[in-house]
């Protein structure tokens, strides 16, 4: 066992390793670029709509159906059916990802808008505000950590499955899974997975950490249920609820 | 569907190795999770210890741990029991948290009349505390179920045998029929599992059905929507 630990360590610290093409960081660089492409086609997509449903309250029925339905939709019959149906090369893989992320982005953003306390919305409405300025001035900045959270957990999820794209010839660090699984070499395909682990868990705590300094210090701050009743009226009790109850 | 049907046998075969892998996870992640989530509820510093440590190995993605898991294990990087332990690791992940929802939403002042009606801790926590947080524990146990049952066609991709095996040699010979039918099985599996599980907490909870939602019954089926929706992003995780 100590043998397949200090055989991955020498992997890892092996400067050859840590150059050229295939080398650690270019292949992180690729992981990375999948990732941001992907969120960024799937941002583009669900939180418009999300903001949407979740202003109107239309289609609500449908959205959390479809969220749930395509929960179920497993990632690598997708990927590999695009493969097939649309052919090698960077965008195939790429849109599986996207049907895959949309909808934990949809959810977390419809959650978002309706978890914003109904009075703050009436008042906003009340003071005269037209439906777009009800939608950007009142509900956003209220839903924006729940809405969050819904990202993160996108992006944990693009992330983890990247790492799959690799078996349909793709860059970024799956490679090293599948090229150490070609070759039976353990080392390889565990310094890989250690790689992907620690990079999950380095972006989650670097959006986390964007989180608490940008997002709605008011929300994170008052984490403590008790003092819920004295903080003002914009942080409703839900999106406490839902902001914790979500993948963090 | 002529595929479908040559190979129904073969077919069905992996749909039983998925549907053992997903669910002995299931199972085992509740058997941990009720006791790990109650000892969490009396200790304020285990509670954070638990969801900071749930939310940490939920963040490793899971063909990363499948990998990582043999090592610590001394298992052969094809024993199924490598995917059992990851998704049990998930489901256990998944469920304290659901099941520390589940526990906070029972009324307090239910709780206290049992106390005040003689009940030692463990039956009053078998008796009423349980039952009162079936409705969210079984919320969670939904989304742990589709996705475990989701992520384990990704341990195909290692060779462990499963319903993911349709697709990795779907991909290899290039027939598209394989891949979709790996992929409206694993749809029916999914959707039959949920279906079961919903009859099953409808049998379990027939309270929930008699309209019994005065003021304080509706606050407590509110709390179920939003945890349901906080879980469904948190669902998919390869």
């Amino acid at each position: 066992m100590s043998n397949v630990f200090s055989d991955t360590f020498a992997w890892l610290a092996d400067p050859l390793h840590w150059t050229g093409s295939a080398g650690i960081p270019a292949r992180l660089g690729e992981h990375l670029q999948y990732t941001g492409l992907v969120m960024l086609i799937a941002t583009a997509i669900a939180v418009p709509v999300g903001l949407y449903v979740g202003h109107t309250g239309r289609g609500r029925v449908a959205i959390v159906a479809l969220a749930g339905a395509l929960r179920a939709l497993p990632t690598l019959g997708l990927l590999t059916l695009f493969v097939l149906l649309a052919g090698i090369g960077l965008m195939p893989p790429v849109w599986a990802l996207v049907i895959l992320t949309v909808p934990p982005l949809l959810a977390g953003t419809y959650a978002g808008i309706s978890s914003v306390d109904r009075n703050v919305v009436d008042a906003a409405r009340a003071m005269g505000m037209t439906e777009l300025q009800v939608l950007f001035r009142a509900e956003l900045p209220n839903a924006l950590t729940v809405m969050f959270g819904g990202f993160r957990t996108g992006v944990l999820q693009v992330i983890a499955t990247v790492s799959v794209v690799a078996y349909i010839n793709l860059g970024g660090l799956g490679r090293y899974l599948f090229d150490g699984l070609v070759l039976s070499d353990f080392p390889q395909m565990l310094g890989g997975s250690l790689l992907i682990a620690a990079l999950a868990i380095g972006v989650d705590l670097v959006l986390a950490l964007i989180q608490r300094l940008f997002l709605s210090s008011g929300a994170s701050k008052q984490s403590h249920r008790g003092q819920q009743a004295a903080v003002d009226l914009t942080v409703p009790v839900v999106a406490e609820t839902v902001a914790q109850g979500g993948k963090s | 569907m002529q595929w479908f049907l040559a190979n129904s046998g073969m077919v069905l075969e992996r749909a039983g190795q998925h549907m053992v892998l997903a669910l002995v996870p299931m199972v085992l992640g509740l058997v941990v999770a009720i006791p790990l989530a109650q000892l969490a509820r009396q200790h304020p510093v285990l509670r954070s210890v638990v969801l900071t440590a749930s939310s940490l190995l939920y963040t490793i993605p899971s063909l990363a741990l499948f990998i990582i898991l043999p090592t610590i294990l001394g298992t052969r990087i094809l024993d199924p029991l490598n995917v059992v332990v990851a998704l049990t690791i998930y489901a256990v992940a998944l469920l304290v948290r659901a099941a520390l929802d589940a526990f906070d939403s029972v009324d307090g002042d239910v709780s206290q009349a049992a106390v005040a009606m003689g009940y030692k801790p463990l039956a009053r926590f078998v008796h009423v505390d349980l039952p009162l947080s079936l409705p969210v524990l079984f919320a969670g146990l939904r989304v742990v179920s589709v996705s475990n049952i989701s992520l384990v066609s990704v341990a195909a991709l290692l060779g462990v045998g499963n319903l993911g095996m349709l697709f990795t040699s779907g991909l290899q010979r290039g027939f598209v029929t394989e891949i979709v039918v790996g992929i409206v099985a694993i749809l029916v599996l999914a959707l039959l599992m949920d279906a079961i599980l919903v009859i099953l907490e409808r049998l379990l909870t027939p309270w929930e059905r008699a309209g019994q939602r005065g003021h304080h019954g509706r606050a407590g089926t509110d709390r179920t929507d939003p945890g349901r929706l906080s879980l469904a992003p948190a669902g998919g995780s390869t």
